[in-house]
């Protein structure tokens, strides 16, 4: 899987005129869960065109801030959220589901699997915000479903069980199910779990790629380098309600990081590229 | 995509001349053999011959309680393993039949005799439903382990009732009693209110089979997708359980449709829920069909419980295709 090009069948149906409005706005959003604070309240604005990476140590509430700002933080759980989260001109909450799940789409950290399911009707429920309720997947969305596959490097896998998929493979399945999904805004918890290096970087390439032809990118990633080398705004969580927002450079320094992951460590620079190193 | 459509499409109407062929054998066979012609005249003319009138006075309504009966707890079981997300639910496994039994035994000890024990059997179902419901609905979580965990609690409670009232009650009544519980299709005489229930929840549920496929993937992927996950899965749970308290009212408790036939039908079509829907109804109400038909037949003049060969007919099935699934997946 080569990435240069995003195939023409998986653009974006939702048109987004206003380049300098964000897509995801988040004003004053503060995260609490059982009297612990995740985030102290803090800005952030993702644009068509940026790539956020979201880091922070085990626990620091990575998963929980990007449930938020996908606008589907848990129901009746102990989580305490306030600030605003927008899409567009529009608070998320506002948004009708179905419209939303349009504009954004979420990748999950876990996807359970409790029954029996092949890569192309897995991938084809990416369809399912589009079409309506008497509606079935035309040739169309086959059609797209295809083109995600593909773009992930899975073509001719249409027939195959989830079950008997490597653990990467069934990353890059759900990798094409949200493609498929074709929404402005990509939210995306660890997308690189279970990928080879060579698929960490190919997802990478899509991604940026991605937010090159228009849609915006928050991410949930661990590596610090790859981080450093494909998103634009850095989030940094520290574990104790700290946040820090800002360009990648500023914010993956050695000293913050030291200080968020509670470990230290050392910046290094090779042929431009900046590397971490553990103490 | 047009080709696997029309390749899925097939098997609805296999199961459909299947479920059928069920229904004319249930009432062809008996102690007076009526041919198939013969069943038609019975049906839709208007001569009395013995043959009509057993068609038309006997067979019928029970090979319909029985039609009825299963193709609802085969329904009920495909809704509680998407809404549990398990595919080891049934449709007992939230209380709903300890209830209906806890009820309709009750009524069997106090000495009252039909329609006060369908009377009760409904009630109870209901009372357990709710109790589960709103339990379970407490703190607004409505999580899937709160939900199933209620459940098998109730469920466990109506349990030791249904053992107390077994032990407690005169001997001449225990028969009658485990009738109910194996489930019993002898007394069923007025199928019409199950299958316009059956007819009716599956008009309504098929329209939500896509949402229940995203619903499958997990609760977070389907809001993500636009599904409201709230209202589909109360939905799912009235519905489910609406259609087990009807079925086990009508038949007592017939174990095994509920958990095996959606789980036969996904072996041989897949998951997807808009076929397995119909499917699930189509097979399930075949099964119990034929179940009941060797039930009054097999050993003669005697009658067996219909519950016990469902699972006589079932067991043998399930573990053919387990194992010819195990044997494709190998290649």
């Amino acid at each position: 899987m080569n990435i240069l090009a995003l195939p023409a069948a998986l653009a974006c149906p939702t048109p987004w005129d206003d380049a300098s409005l964000p897509l995801l706005t988040a004003r004053g959003l503060a995260l609490q869960r059982g009297g612990r604070e995740l985030c102290c309240p803090f800005e952030l604005d993702v644009r068509a065109g940026q790539c956020v990476a979201i880091l922070g140590r085990n626990g620091a509430g990575k998963t929980t801030l990007l449930h938020a700002l996908a606008g589907l933080h848990g129901e009746g759980s102990a989580l305490a959220l306030s600030g605003e989260v927008r899409f567009g001109q529009r608070p998320a909450a506002h948004w009708p589901a179905r419209q939303a799940a349009r504009f954004r789409g979420l990748l999950p950290q876990r996807q359970p699997l409790p029954f029996a399911a092949n890569v192309l009707e897995t991938v084809l429920v990416g369809r399912h915000p589009h079409l309506g309720r008497w509606e079935r997947e035309s040739d169309a969305d086959t059609a797209i479903a295809h083109a995600a596959l593909a773009a992930v490097g899975l073509a001719g896998f249409d027939e195959r069980d989830l079950r008997t998929l490597s653990g990467g493979e069934r990353q890059r399945v759900t990798l094409a199910a949200l493609l498929a999904q074709t929404p402005r805004l990509f939210l995306l918890d660890e997308p690189l779990n279970h990928l080879d290096l060579h698929h960490r970087i190919a997802v990478l390439e899509l991604l940026a790629a991605l937010a090159a032809s228009g849609r915006g990118v928050a991410m949930v990633l661990h590596d610090l380098e790859l981080a450093a080398r494909y998103a634009d705004t850095i989030v940094l969580l520290d574990g104790d309600g700290g946040v820090t927002v800002g360009p990648t450079a500023g914010v993956l320094t050695p000293q913050r990081l030291s200080h968020a992951f509670g470990h230290p460590l050392r910046r290094f620079e090779i042929e431009g590229r900046a590397v971490f190193l553990p103490e | 995509m047009k080709n696997t459509r029309r390749l899925r499409a097939h098997p609805l109407a296999v199961l459909a001349l299947l479920a059928l062929a069920a229904l004319v054998l249930a009432l062809s066979v008996g102690s007076i053999v009526v041919s198939p012609a013969d069943i038609i005249v019975a049906l839709f003319g208007s001569e009395g011959g013995t043959g009509a009138t057993v068609v038309r006075e006997l067979r019928l309504a029970r090979a319909l309680a029985c039609f009825a009966c299963g193709g609802l707890l085969a329904l009920a079981g495909t809704l509680m393993q998407v809404l549990l997300r398990n595919p080891l639910a049934d449709p007992y496994i939230l209380g709903v039949s300890g209830g209906a039994a806890v009820g309709a035994l009750a009524a069997i000890v106090l000495g009252l005799a039909s329609p006060w024990m369908e009377a009760g059997a409904l009630a109870g179902a209901l009372a357990a439903m709710l109790t589960v419901f709103g339990l379970a609905h407490g703190d607004g979580s409505w999580t899937q382990t709160r939900l199933l965990l209620t459940g098998v609690i109730v469920a466990a409670g109506c349990g030791a009732a249904i053992t107390l009232m077994l032990a407690l009650a005169p001997a001449a009544q225990v028969q009658s009693m485990l009738f109910w519980l194996m489930g019993d299709a002898s007394g069923a005489n007025n199928p019409w209110p199950a299958l316009a229930v059956l007819a009716v929840g599956l008009a309504a549920a098929l329209p939500f089979g896509r949402d229940l496929n995203v619903l499958a993937r997990g609760q977070l992927s389907a809001r993500a997708l636009g599904v409201d996950t709230r209202r589909l899965r109360r939905g799912l749970y009235v519905l489910a359980s609406l259609f087990t308290a009807v079925a086990v009212t009508l038949l007592g408790t017939v174990g095994f449709v509920g958990l095996v036939v959606p789980h036969l039908v996904r072996l041989v079509l897949g998951n997807d829920q808009r076929i397995l829907m119909p499917a699930a109804v189509l097979a399930g109400g075949a099964l119990l069909s034929i179940a009941d038909t060797l039930a009054r037949t097999v050993l003669a003049p005697r009658q067996l419980p219909v519950g016990v060969l469902t699972v006589l007919i079932g067991v043998p099935v399930f573990l053919f295709l387990l194992a010819r699934q195990a044997r494709a997946g190998e290649r």
